[in-house]
């Protein structure tokens, strides 16, 4: 098994490798440095102007690798800087992106954390609690409201639900975010929530088809047999079973922990990596949105990493053929 | 008699009407014997086995009928009451070994769990007693195929499992839905002499689905065969084999190639099985049956001793009257 | 990205031509599938399931159609004397001189906010945007928008996820290993944030954004199609055709691809509406395509805090969107259903 995890994080590596070499290729090649400066000083700006903002911000170096230049380009440049995850300054506003990162981390973690958990820990009890009724009248309700909600975007949501319980019922702030532990909860409780119901309808849908494939299996039938009750069958049984696909949903959703919600962060005002994002968007800073896109691929890729080895402790067919 | 089968009904919804897969059936099943309920693919004899312990798909319900477990009928008991009768009173085994075990769980900890469900003893003793049981089914090195996973496991020994959990608390009866089906026909040979042992020390009632007649041959004391949800003959194992009454059961043994005469051609049933929602009216072996007659049409035959048989025909009876 | 000739001829020329060449395109796929008893029949029942969403997607599809047929030239009556020499749709033709100079409530006779009477009173039925268009013109064009966005880019991808998917599996070793690379490398991206940094590079022309959206979801399909083509490859009647000597081609086009075609008309259908939910996101975060739906509800976010509350610029273009949404993937459920190769024997 050691083997197995030996390749497999070597695979992972290989991945990290693709993904900065595509990033150099879409940053510096498909907008190279000189669009890049002119959207920042002006299309119109004279020559030796963008050549100063290139030099500022470092793209002044030569795009490729080329005689006299073996070292002493933006190619070796970007991978060098990639794998010591120094990732510079804004091109925006000139602050050091770790600093943004380290105040924007703790921001989307209380929000993508909390709304994480809640959330697999409702669909996957509401899913439990279909499967167990499937082919009734409620699962057939379930069903229909799982599509209902699942077609409603995600910002149809955070506007009506802002509209409704913050404008109308006044319950909580609409917008704002203050990490004293005191009112921290006022300003997350929105968002978390809107969070959770919205991703809702789709997780109940998969979650719900996972566990129903696994309710019509041979060895369900040979636990009641034995006298198991339909409660121990669905929680011990099929939710053992289910754990395979589970797994892979929730590393699928990791990257997502980091890198914050983009839409929730920007609609109610928490300043984390997702609002940080956001900003980047309408700044054109397009070191801080390199640096976000790869923090997240090297989170999927350990996540995935991490999966393929908690499959084997999960699914002993797994394990022992690794 | 340890379980009474009195007009078991049960009826599935297709094409918009109420079709009763098991039509009527009743048998009875003694301590230390084996009943072989015989019968080709569809004939509901699988469906016979699930509705006795209400396990019968949901798309199916049981309408009519007396299931009586020591005099008590199953029919009318709780859900509740029905995990309790469950792999404790009467437990059942399965034709796919590969897929019938928990692929995630220790097989070991599978027979524990059936043990655990139903009597209040510590982990430890139940442990002891699953090795036991392992050592009684005749699984080699019993504690270290404990703690192995099914895929690690050959089907004759995944099956073993089957049986070791089956029995684990020591049930009145044990169905068994076609349990060598699936598996090699020396090892067949193998867990059928099991069961039979198994059978007599226990003294535990058997109900055999099969629609193999050399395992019947085995195991069986007492045949019973089905045909579109109805029993058409039951008789001793022995009377069954040599003097078969129903049409439907003489083409079935016509068809075996050890009774043929050598370079004849094997007999068989002209048609094939009519699927539910097509059954024909009256008896439902007509369109196929070399005996057919008028009557056979219009109304459904019995099942009526004739002699050292039961059997449900008009044919047989008119045989009968006629002597 | 690319620039057509800007001429609105040039223009009206693509616009109609697209149109025709998808009513071909139905047309054609319409009759391979009558054509074919199983597919017939299994078409039948997801009409008789979800004949409501049918419709109500057949309406979308319409409205769209008459937005994409467009002519130069027309009315010499109207107020806007350039618009005469621009390419226009029927739908814009019918809402011709209907601008006023701002907000006005539906069916309104009088401006909203300074109350001074209305160019065209009562003629709104949906009121007016800050623009002063009817906000029943707009969300209608937006039909367009979202079609071309889901549709077009699914026709699109889908293809040429399905080549590399198909290859891959079939021919495997270094093709497959090249093919896996490049999709575990996109795929560790997340889907919003490489989106973004896609448009970003490449423009905010609606091109950019269909290729954007494009190389995001290709690797959903690619993977899937992959995997059902290493797990065809090894059926009976595949190796039955190598040993006849068949060729690879042969046998990836009659015998492997009838296979996925299941796959891939799911496929279509679901990543339509991924696709239309990821432009409103996209839109949201402002750089959606121009008039889409997801941009009327990113701009008209604001006006629900006015004082008196604007709502009907946002709830038509919600409204659209969650109807094409809902009935999209109502339709793309039963279809699964109908579909899935385990329910294709028990038509009893």
């Amino acid at each position: 098994m050691l083997a197995y995890l030996v390749r497999r994080s070597a695979y992972g590596l290989f991945v990290v490798l693709g993904v900065i070499f595509f990033l150099f290729v879409l940053f510096f090649t498909v907008a190279s440095p000189d669009d890049i400066a002119r959207q920042a000083v002006g299309p119109k700006a004279m020559p030796e102007v963008i050549q100063q903002w290139k030099v500022n911000h470092g793209y002044h170096l030569p795009v490729w690798p080329g005689a006299g230049h073996l070292s002493d380009n933006l190619l070796v440049d970007h991978v060098q800087r990639m794998i010591a995850m120094d990732f510079g300054k804004s091109d925006a506003d000139g602050v050091v992106i770790w600093e943004r990162i380290r105040q924007g981390m703790w921001p989307s973690f209380f929000l993508t954390l909390p709304m994480f958990v809640i959330g697999m820990v409702a669909s996957i009890l509401t899913s439990l609690f279909v499967a167990f009724f499937r082919e009734t009248y409620l699962d057939r309700w379930v069903v229909a409201l799982s599509v209902l909600a699942m077609s409603i975007p995600t910002l149809l949501y955070i506007i009506f639900g802002q509209f409704i319980v913050g404008t109308l019922l006044r319950w909580f702030p609409v917008s704002g975010f203050d990490a004293d532990p005191a009112v921290i909860l006022r300003f997350l409780t929105l968002p978390v929530l809107i969070g959770v119901v919205s991703g809702l309808g789709s997780s109940v849908r998969f979650f719900r088809t996972v566990f129903l494939e696994e309710i019509h299996r041979d060895y369900v039938r040979t636990a009641r047999a034995k006298g198991a009750s339909e409660m121990r069958v669905m929680f011990y049984h099929v939710l053992r079973n289910s754990l395979v696909p589970i797994l892979t949903q929730v590393v699928m959703e990791i990257p997502f922990l980091f890198t914050g919600s983009l839409l929730l962060e920007a609609g109610f005002g928490i300043p984390g990596l997702g609002a940080a994002t956001f900003e980047a968007i309408s700044a054109n800073d397009f070191s801080t949105l390199r640096a976000m896109v790869f923090l997240g691929s090297l989170m999927f890729i350990v996540g995935q990493v991490l999966t393929d080895i908690g499959y084997t402790l999960v699914d002993p067919r797994i394990r022992l053929d690794a | 008699m340890l379980l009474e089968v009195k007009e078991l009904t049960c009826s599935l919804r297709l094409a918009g009407q109420e079709v009763p897969i098991v039509d009527g059936v009743s048998f009875n099943l003694q301590a230390g014997k084996c009943l072989a309920l015989v019968g080709e693919s569809g004939c509901g004899k699988s469906m016979t086995a699930l509705s006795l312990l209400r396990l019968q798909p949901k798309v199916a319900h049981i309408v009519g009928g007396q299931v009586l477990l020591s005099g008590k009928n199953l029919l009318g008991y709780s859900v509740p009451q029905m995990y309790q009768v469950r792999g404790r009173e009467m437990s059942m085994i399965f034709q796919e070994p590969m897929t019938s075990l928990n692929p995630v769980v220790r097989v070991g900890q599978q027979v524990m769990e059936a043990v655990m469900l139903h009597e209040q003893v510590s982990k430890k003793a139940a442990r002891s007693r699953s090795i036991e049981l392992f050592k009684r089914v005749k699984i080699p090195q019993p504690e270290q195929r404990f703690e192995a996973y099914p895929h690690q496991l050959s089907g004759g020994l995944k099956q073993r499992v089957m049986i070791a959990m089956a029995l684990s608390t020591r049930p009145k009866v044990l169905l068994a839905d076609e349990p060598t089906t699936a598996l090699d026909v020396t090892i067949q040979a193998q867990i059928l002499e099991l069961l039979r042992e198994l059978l007599q020390d226990f003294q535990m009632a058997m109900l055999l689905i099969t629609h193999d007649l050399g395992v019947v041959n085995q195991i069986a004391d007492d045949i019973a065969v089905m045909y579109a949800g109805r029993i058409v003959e039951q008789a001793e194992r022995r009377q069954l084999l040599t003097q078969p009454q129903h049409p439907y059961t003489r083409g079935l043994l016509g068809a075996l190639p050890g009774r043929a005469a050598p370079k004849a051609a094997l007999s068989e049933i002209t048609g094939s099985v009519p699927s539910p929602a097509h059954w024909p009216s009256g008896c439902r072996f007509r369109p196929r049956c070399a005996e057919a007659m008028e009557r056979c049409g219009h109304a459904f035959p019995e099942l009526i001793q004739l002699g050292e048989t039961r059997v449900a025909c008009f044919a047989r009876q008119t045989n009968q009257e006629d002597r | 990205m690319m620039e057509l000739s800007n001429s609105p001829s040039a223009q009206a020329m693509l616009s109609n031509g697209i149109v025709v060449s998808l009513l071909a395109l139905g047309g054609l796929a319409a009759r391979a599938v009558l054509r074919n008893e199983l597919w017939r029949a299994a078409f039948a029942r997801v009409l008789g399931l979800r004949r409501w969403s049918i419709v109500v997607l057949s309406l979308y599809v319409a409205v769209a159609l008459l937005d994409s047929v467009v002519w130069v030239g027309g009315s010499m009556q109207s107020e806007d004397q350039v618009a005469s020499f621009e390419a226009r749709s029927v739908i814009d033709r019918l809402f011709v001189d209907t601008t006023e100079k701002g907000y006005s409530a539906p069916m309104a006779r009088v401006e909203f906010y300074d109350k001074s009477p209305l160019l065209h009173p009562q003629r709104h039925l949906l009121g007016t945007n800050i623009l002063g268009q009817d906000v029943l013109y707009v969300t209608l064009k937006g039909a367009r928008v979202a079609l071309l966005i889901g549709g077009l880019t699914s026709l699109i991808t889908i293809p040429l996820a399905l080549f590399f998917g198909m290859t891959a599996g079939y021919f495997g070793r270094r093709w497959d290993d090249l093919v896996f690379f490049v999709m575990s490398t996109l795929a560790s991206m997340p889907g919003i944030l490489l989106l973004i940094v896609l448009i970003m590079v490449l423009g905010k022309s609606t091109v950019s954004v269909c290729v954007a959206l494009g190389v995001t979801s290709w690797v959903g399909f690619c993977r899937l199609s992959r995997g059902e083509t290493l797990k065809l490859r090894e059926m009976d009647y595949v190796s039955a055709a190598r040993s006849l000597g068949v060729s690879h081609g042969k046998i990836l086009l009659r015998h492997i691809l009838p296979n996925l075609m299941h796959l891939v008309i799911i496929t279509f259908v679901l990543l339509f509406s991924g696709l239309v939910l990821a432009e409103a996101t996209l839109a949201w975060l402002g750089i959606g395509v121009d008039g889409s739906w997801g941009q009327m509800i990113a701009v008209a976010k604001d006006e629900l805090s006015r004082d008196p509350v604007v709502w009907w610029n946002i709830v038509p273009a919600g409204a659209a969107l969650f109807g094409l949404l809902l009935s999209v993937n109502l339709i793309g459920d039963a279809l699964r259903d109908v579909l899935d190769p385990r329910t294709w024997g028990s038509q009893d």
